[in-house]
């Protein structure tokens, strides 16, 4: 059995660099609905931040779906970033630190697979990427 | 969201009202390049108290108005990092390396000052 999911997950529509502030406005007030600590707060906002980014960089439009989740009591919160975009042939090389095809810091997903507890992606070159992290209350 | 930008005898001051877009920030780095020559600044403090994110776009933006102020001959400091930021910079892997920081903007005017 996984978790279950508490109440309406939130979908954002990324779209452009506001949609970023958005999202990550939303994680945060979801988290914090949730009774996460100020740190995991700015945790879950920085990475929301990071895979919105990503999709506006690089596949110019997705989303960013929100959900809070239930494990046997133990709270927390799913972030799923979905684009359509061209997808990441090599994803060995995306997820190492330093490791930019735009010039960035490279700091993105392996820096969000630092701040989550959970972190999954799947990419699927020329058809697009889902990145799902998840972060659980202590 | 503009962030005002004033003007304390050498030191130019930009207060981070609120959330800032990527647009905002390279708005912001622009109008701080641009007016320290203009007003012949010596110092400029960045206040970004009001931020509860620092990701790694505004971090690379803070860390390119320092290099660029330098390049113009004055000196940038970044006040009011707020602890829970600092700590998703650290676990993203980004520094201000080469680039100065204090507590708030007492500090930030002591440092400059010091400076001289
Ligand atoms: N949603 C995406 N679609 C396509 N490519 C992506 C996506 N997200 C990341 N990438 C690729 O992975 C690389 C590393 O991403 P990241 O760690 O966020 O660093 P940065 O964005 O600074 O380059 C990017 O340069 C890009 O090539
Ligand atoms: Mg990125």
């Amino acid at each position: 059995m996984g978790s279950a999911l508490i109440g309406d997950e939130i979908r954002v529509s990324i779209d452009c660099d506001a949609a970023i502030v958005t999202a990550r406005q939303k994680g945060r007030a979801l988290a914090s609905q949730c009774g996460f600590p100020s740190t995991d707060l700015a945790v879950i906002a920085t990475a929301i931040s990071e895979l919105a980014r990503n999709i506006v960089r690089y596949a110019v439009h997705g989303e960013i779906i929100l959900r809070l989740l239930d494990d046997n009591g133990k709270r927390g919160v799913e972030v799923v970033a979905v684009d359509e975009g061209p997808g990441i042939p090599d994803l060995a090389l995306a997820m190492q630190d330093g490791y930019s095809t735009s010039g960035g810091l490279g700091l993105g997903l392996p820096g969000t697979r630092r701040l989550m507890d959970e972190f999954e992606i799947v990419s699927d070159f020329g058809k697009g990427t889902t990145v799902t992290v998840r972060r659980w209350k202590r | 969201m503009q962030v005002p930008i004033l003007k304390q005898g050498a030191y130019l001051i930009a207060t981070v009202q609120s959330a800032l877009t990527d647009e905002d920030l390279k708005q912001l780095r622009d109008a701080l390049v641009g007016q320290v020559s203009k007003v012949r600044a010596r110092g400029v403090i960045v206040d970004v108290t009001a931020l509860d994110v620092i990701d790694s776009f505004a971090t690379r933006t803070l860390r390119d108005v320092a290099h660029m102020i330098r390049l113009r001959g004055a000196e940038t400091v970044i006040v009011g990092i707020q602890p829970e930021v600092a700590f998703s910079m650290v676990k993203l892997g980004l520094t201000l390396a080469g680039v100065s920081t204090s507590l708030d903007l007492e500090e930030g005017l002591a440092y400059l000052n010091r400076k001289g």
